[in-house]
């Protein structure tokens, strides 16, 4: 199919204009702050330890957020994560090389009360080899009808820089010949209901956009050229520079009357590359003594990008070209469980009101339905080898202190 | 004279008008005013509990959105704001 270039032509926008959108947001900010009520999140720290294996990488590290009131008004959240990624994956096998490396992220926000209006406000700074990123964001939330409907909007907005990394003499360098940048912006809504004394809902709608290089510049997309090698020759990915996706969720949380809850959601998602994604996901939440468990399915379906495919027919065969496997058709099933303990409480720490101790596991199974593992082509020749799967574990453990 | 039954008719048609519009007023009125909650504040107490928190565990649930984020083509409208990449 031979993709038009629309969407490569960048939208006329300044950044001292502000859209209607925008607009909307700082009125309901101003005409919304004089009300009165609402509740800010309780003080706590989690340290947790988070642990990601499969399709040949491995990605683990710590992470620390703490929660902390400062008079009746406000409270300021801090976090720190970092990945310390090892990856030698399908990707990276056929295109680059195996590599290891860090991202560290830190990310500040603080919630001010107003009544029954909550403002938030934050920023996130990310940081590896090759990808800087940051973003900031803008939160009001809104209390009403006898506190049984809460009204949020949220704006974000991120900066990205990108660049690939190079091997010279041994060392690993920034390619000083490529560097791109990636803009985003984030609008959300949200609408919480409380139905009944047992069941409160939940809808959520968020729409972004992107603009810049929004390609992974070290995966290739490949195409036909028989006789030669294995059957196909790699080339570089050609993105859109802008993307705009759609996404509205809606869930379901009942308390059940042998004191357990059960959380129903679904998900819809669209963007003007052609995806279209559905998620559903069911979660079981069952204390006992000391403890609590928990249980998750999740299944996700998504359609192919429109200018995605796993071999082109020919080199530029069309103007978009790619084959990231995250824009393939696939379905993803994952399974969950979790257990916490909460400790009793300790004389020697009279500050602490509770804590616990949490482990959490999740295996995630994506099937994929057009991307092959073309490793494998001396094997099948290209195009005819097996479909790829990814089985990966996931868990995390953290300790969790409410002071 | 005594009312024709015409203008009887046309009383009664009125009176109904009358009626209808008071009904409709009211009701655009009531529509307006804030609804009473159906949910008192003492009824509340099972959305306390921790095991009825949207988001009970924050740390954890930033975590495996990025999980599932970086890994799949959809995103948004779950709750949580995330940032950087780590996608590869």
């Amino acid at each position: 199919m031979q993709l038009t270039g629309e969407a490569r032509v960048a939208r006329p926008d300044s950044a001292l204009r502000l859209n209607p959108f925008t607009r909307t947001l700082l009125t309901l900010c101003v005409c919304t702050a004089p009300v009165i009520g609402g509740v800010l999140p309780e003080d706590r720290a989690d340290v947790m330890y988070h642990y990601y294996n499969g399709g040949d990488i491995t990605v683990e590290g710590p992470s620390v957020l703490i929660r902390k009131k400062v008079g009746d008004n406000l409270s300021f959240t801090v976090n720190y994560y970092e990945d310390m990624i090892s990856s030698a994956s399908i990707d990276v096998k056929l295109s680059a090389s195996p590599y290891h490396e860090k991202r560290t992220q830190w990310s500040g926000g603080v919630d001010y009360l107003h009544g029954k209006s909550m403002y938030s406000a934050g920023a996130i700074t990310s940081k590896e080899p090759d990808y800087k990123a940051n973003t900031i964001y803008f939160g009001l939330s809104q209390d009403m009808f006898g506190d049984l409907t809460t009204l949020s909007l949220g704006y974000r907005r991120g900066w990205d820089q990108i660049y690939r990394d190079i091997k010279v003499n041994g060392d690993i360098i920034n390619d000083p010949t490529f560097h791109e940048r990636a803009d985003h912006r984030g609008y959300s809504m949200s609408l919480s209901q409380i139905l009944s004394r047992n069941t409160i809902a939940n809808f959520s709608y968020e729409l972004l956009t992107d603009q810049g290089y929004l390609a992974n510049p070290y995966r290739k997309i490949r195409y036909l050229s028989p006789g030669q090698g294995e059957g196909f020759t790699l080339a570089d990915q050609v993105y859109p520079d802008t993307r705009t996706s759609n996404a509205a969720s809606l869930s379901l949380k009942h308390y059940l009357p042998w004191h357990a809850s059960v959380t129903g959601q679904y998900r819809f998602f669209r963007d003007t590359w052609g995806i279209v994604a559905n998620t559903f996901e069911v979660d079981y939440t069952q204390p006992w003594h000391s403890w609590i468990f928990d249980g998750t399915l999740r299944y996700y379906k998504q359609n192919a990008a429109d200018f995605y495919s796993d071999l082109f027919p020919r080199a530029d065969y069309q103007n978009f070209m790619a084959r990231d496997r995250e824009l393939a058709a696939f379905q993803t099933y994952t399974v969950g469980a979790g257990v916490a303990y909460q400790f009793p409480h300790y004389g020697w720490a009279p500050w602490v009101n509770r804590s616990s101790f949490n482990f959490h596991f999740e295996h995630f199974l994506a099937k994929y339905s057009d991307f092959r593992d073309a490793l494998l082509a001396p094997e099948y020749g290209a195009g005819n080898e097996p479909l790829y799967q990814l089985n990966a574990n996931v868990f995390t453990m953290f300790l969790s202190i409410w002071y | 004279m005594g009312e024709s039954p015409q203008g009887s008719g046309r009383g009664i048609a009125a009176q109904v008008a009358r009626a209808v519009a008071t009904t409709l007023l009211l009701a655009a009125l009531a529509a307006c005013a804030a609804p009473q909650p159906w949910v008192k504040p003492y009824e509340r107490e099972h959305f306390a509990d921790p095991i009825m928190s949207a988001n009970r565990d924050p740390v954890s649930s930033i975590y495996l959105e990025h999980v599932y984020e970086s890994r799949e083509g959809a995103r948004g409208a779950t709750g949580t704001v995330g940032g950087g990449c780590g996608c590869n």
